[in-house]
């Protein structure tokens, strides 16, 4: 006990003021790298033994960001679980979705939440926006050996940004690379689709209500040509996950108010399949 | 040439260590820590505003110190990073007040006991805040790593005992927060010829009514100078805070 907590201050383990003083997952490695969410890196390529959790939108509204997630995930072609959240709040400004190999990928939101909480505590201020954004990137790359493997996680990140006051997305790919995306983005494997829809229907300046009309649009359209994604499943009430960013920070939108919404568009899809027909 | 050698009682290096801790203990500036109605209240004197006497160490639990800085400082990062790990490793549930309470019990003991390392000048108070006012826990650590779980309130620094009989006085778990600030802020002013300056008192709440599941929260200095604002003063009303609210 006395040798653990006497690590923990940095006693023997180091120099607390050496990098990563702040940093969970750094000391974390230090500590106790057996919790970390990586595996063997020696072992061969298996990637048909984890879930796969799919399809992640965002898109910026006039009060901020909107992030949602279908509830699927799939092993194959078989059904994993028909419920699984995949969109979360990383802080109170900020949420996270995730895309990929589900244990992995929900281990690793929850050492970037810790991550978050870890660094406000310890310095006394939270991070920026950016900082956040930089950490994540970090942490991905770490995943690199993994997702060599076919452990894949990509995540995306959304939140309100306080210095320009306005809600910002950011997009990665496996080995840690981090990109700004402007008005929209959707990553997972039916994220084609819905770009698709996106790009249609998404305009500057909607309101939250109408963002979140989209984002269940484009999910919608994800799920209607993806089979790994999810579509809401009205038999069971099960809907998306969506978020809402603002000023006031991460409010999770009430299922209520998400089944509602999904209910009129899929009663829109029953007069055109294919969704809201774009001006020309 | 090598020192001669004198023995010492243990019963004389104990006291020695501790008069050493004490002496430096009362040269610091007092902090008080109380339970009222939403929770737990956190009161320091402290002009600075950027070094804290009071910090959060996880969701329902705070952490409050007087003594030496860099002491007391390298103790609450190793409390937060003992709270996040173990929150990470089991569930944010299973971290408690009482753990880490002994942890730094166990800490502070060891070394005040440890011959080659001068004995830590610090008091430490660890304070959780329940779903239920009866779950509220306040804890206080001494230098020598004793442990005291304190029922209502517990003060700590320089003039302790002078402040603990001012605030024993008046004080009520049952209070709102406006009234025991004004207790805490009178107690930690009672030997003082003048009373502290509003922009001298280092506020913060484990506030039991906050949604979020972290409770910690510190009070700015206006909202300070607003609670403590003289009762004949008509008290404005309270902006409430923005709520996040779901799209309709």
């Amino acid at each position: 006990m006395t040798t653990a907590w006497f690590g923990a201050w940095g006693k023997t383990a180091g120099e607390p003021l050496s990098g990563g003083a702040s940093s969970f997952s750094a000391w974390l490695a230090q500590a106790r790298p057996d919790l970390l969410p990586t595996a063997d890196r020696g072992a061969p390529p298996a990637p048909e033994l984890a879930p796969r959790a799919t399809t992640i939108v965002a898109l910026t509204v006039a009060d901020g960001v909107i992030i949602a997630g279908d509830r699927r995930a799939t092993m194959g072609s078989m059904i994993a679980q028909r419920d699984i959240q995949k969109v979360f709040a990383a802080d109170e400004f900020s949420a996270i979705g995730v895309a990929g190999s589900a244990g992995l990928a929900v281990d690793l939101v929850k050492l970037f939440r810790v991550e978050l909480e870890h660094y406000e505590k310890i310095e006394g201020a939270p991070l920026s926006l950016d900082g956040k954004a930089n950490r994540l990137a970090a942490m991905i790359r770490g995943q690199l050996p993994m997702a060599l493997q076919g452990f894949v996680v990509v995540p995306l990140l959304v939140g309100w940004d306080q210095s320009s006051a306005r809600g910002r997305i950011f997009s990665y790919d496996a080995t840690g690379g981090c990109y700004e995306e402007t008005g929209h983005h959707s990553i997972g494997s039916g994220s084609v689709f819905a770009r698709g829809a996106l790009k249609k229907l998404y305009r500057p300046g909607l309101t939250t209500a109408k963002g979140v009309t989209v984002a269940v649009q484009a999910l919608f359209d994800a799920a209607d040509d993806d089979s790994a994604t999810g579509g809401p499943d009205l038999a069971r009430q099960i809907f998306p996950v969506v978020m809402a960013v603002s000023e006031h920070g991460v409010c999770p939108v009430e299922e209520a108010a998400v089944a509602k919404i999904t209910n009129q568009v899929v009663a829109g899809r029953q007069r055109r399949p294919d969704g809201p027909e774009a001006k020309l | 040439m090598s020192q001669p050698m004198f023995y010492v009682s243990p019963e004389q290096q104990v006291k020695d260590r501790a008069d050493f801790a004490r002496a430096g203990i009362a040269r610091g500036r007092s902090v008080v820590v109380s339970r009222h109605r939403d929770g737990i209240l956190f009161v320091a004197e402290n002009p600075s505003r950027s070094l804290h006497k009071v910090a959060e160490l996880y969701d329902r639990i705070g952490f409050a110190a007087v003594g030496r800085y860099n002491e007391f400082e390298s103790l609450r990062i190793a409390g937060v990073r003992h709270a996040d790990l173990r929150g990470y490793a089991y569930d944010r549930r299973d971290v408690t007040g009482r753990m880490l309470a002994n942890a730094y019990a166990q800490v502070l003991g060891t070394i005040f006991s440890a011959v080659s390392e001068k004995p830590y000048e610090v008091e430490l108070a660890v304070a959780e805040v329940g779903e239920e006012p009866q779950g509220d826990q306040i804890f206080r650590l001494a230098f020598d790593g004793s442990v005291a779980d304190e029922a209502d309130f517990c003060v700590m620094g320089g003039s302790a005992e002078a402040i603990a009989a001012a605030l024993g006085q008046g004080h009520d778990p049952g209070l709102p927060l406006a009234k025991a600030l004004r207790l805490a802020w009178t107690a930690l002013s009672a030997d003082r010829p003048q009373p502290i300056g509003f922009d001298a008192l280092e506020v913060a709440l484990l506030d039991r009514q906050r949604r979020q599941p972290r409770k910690f929260r510190r009070l700015t200095a206006a909202a300070v100078a607003d609670l403590l604002q003289p009762a004949a003063e008509p008290s404005r009303p309270k902006a409430a805070r923005p709520r996040p609210q779901p799209p309709q």
